[in-house]
């Protein structure tokens, strides 16, 4: 995406930023095509559906379809959401197997109670922090899309939270707020610290808990979060988690403390990689 | 628009309580073939609105002679599975538009794309 240093969000609103120009790009680059479909593989991943049975699930923001093609692939029925014409298209071109609809996600989600077995959403939810008319609240914006999506979604099944997800990534933010069924999951490019605690107070006003995940928090370049919204509510859970995204917030924040324990040995990992001669680890290795 | 989506699909306008289910008028309408899947078919059954599929296939003539009443124990018919699968996944309502049973706005589809964007007056 966003490839100049300026965000999207801020050129344009959906609608007009994702033109006929930038919607080619999701059809022909294909370095923009591997990313978006690495990230639906782990979107969809962090949705822990049951293995071997064919989901029927939501797509917002689909866009050109290349996160619907990883869902069809998988053996799912989709049906994808998206604001731009253009990139709605650009899918219809494709022979995406999901049925596309034309819609705002801040309008809320036109699907009857207990649709969809899961939903995914690659890099959209950002837009819907940004108030593109006079008329548009994004607190009230958001609540319509947090509380017609909770209702979508089907309630009868259980998941479990995917813990081998937390132990594979290093640096990994994971944080589980919970109600009964369904889950989403958002990958999102949040702006800042706000933004995020705006979109999950939201949700969690629509009834959602959940989690967040972020994988190479210390890379600005791939730093890309995957929000996770399972619905079945456990407080205690909840307290814990939040401590536990504080700290985990105040790590992700850049490198290690300098001249601290993990800084050290960083470095010497570091230069233990480049081939230089690097004393070994000891309990004398950096202030304790 | 699959007839599987359009079973799902509801009116958001604002003050609609129940905008369910949407009256299709198609003015064209096509037949796509799609892989059967037996599990899919028979596990989205229990989430159909069943009479609302029935009302919108015939609407189209694509009946396939789905029964007015679900039938029961239709995990293990084949048969019927098949049909189900043919309306929910094949029928595809290319043009045409969708109405709001309760307030009368029209949604119009174009090239098998629902138009759901609501005007501002209406959110």
């Amino acid at each position: 995406m966003a490839s100049s240093g300026r965000r999207p969000e801020h050129m344009a609103p959906p609608e007009v930023f994702y033109n006929q120009d930038e919607a080619k790009k999701y059809s022909q680059n294909s370095r923009m095509m591997e990313i978006q479909s690495q990230m639906s593989e782990r979107a969809v991943e962090l949705l822990n559906l049951p293995e071997g049975q064919p989901c029927f699930l939501l797509d917002v923001g689909c866009g050109s379809g290349l996160s619907g093609d990883y869902l069809s692939e998988e053996g799912h029925v989709w049906v994808g959401v998206d604001i731009s014409t253009a990139m709605l298209d650009v899918a219809m071109e494709r022979e995406v197997e999901g049925d596309l609809v034309l819609g705002d996600m801040g309008q809320g989600m036109p699907f009857k109670p207990g649709t969809f077995d899961g939903c995914i959403s690659i890099s959209a939810l950002q837009w819907l922090c940004n108030a593109d008319k006079t008329s548009h609240s994004p607190p009230k914006r958001l609540h319509r899309f947090f509380s017609t999506l909770y209702s979508s979604l089907v309630s009868s099944c259980f998941y479990s939270i995917p813990r081998t997800a937390v132990r594979n990534s290093p640096g990994l933010l994971f944080l589980t707020l919970n109600r009964g069924g369904g889950r989403a999951v958002f990958q999102l490019y949040p702006e800042n610290s706000e933004q995020l605690e705006l979109i999950t107070s939201q949700a969690m006003r629509a009834g959602f808990s959940g989690g967040m995940v972020v994988d190479y928090p210390n890379s600005s370049k791939a730093k890309k979060s995957v929000l996770v919204f399972p619905s079945f509510f456990c407080v205690s859970l909840l307290v814990h988690q939040e401590s536990f995204l504080r700290t985990r917030f105040k790590n992700m924040k850049g490198k290690s403390v300098k001249k601290g324990k993990d800084w050290i040995l960083d470095k010497k990992e570091r230069r233990r990689r480049q081939g230089r001669e690097v004393r070994a680890d000891t309990k004398y290795t950096g202030p304790t | 628009m699959k007839l599987l989506t359009h079973n799902m699909l509801t009116s958001h306008v604002k003050g609609v309580t129940k905008g369910y289910p949407l009256l299709i008028k198609a003015t064209e309408v096509k037949v796509n073939e799609v892989e059967f899947n037996s599990q899919f078919v028979s596990r989205m059954i229990p989430k159909l609105e069943w009479s609302a599929l029935v009302q919108a296939a015939e609407g189209l003539g694509h009946l396939e002679d789905l029964p007015a009443e679900l039938v029961s124990d239709y995990e293990n018919n084949e048969e019927f599975l098949k049909k189900v699968h043919k309306v929910l996944l094949e029928v595809e309502v290319v043009e045409g538009s969708l109405q709001c049973p309760e307030s009368g706005r029209e949604f119009p589809i174009s090239r098998g794309v629902p138009n759901m964007l609501l005007n501002e007056d209406e959110v």
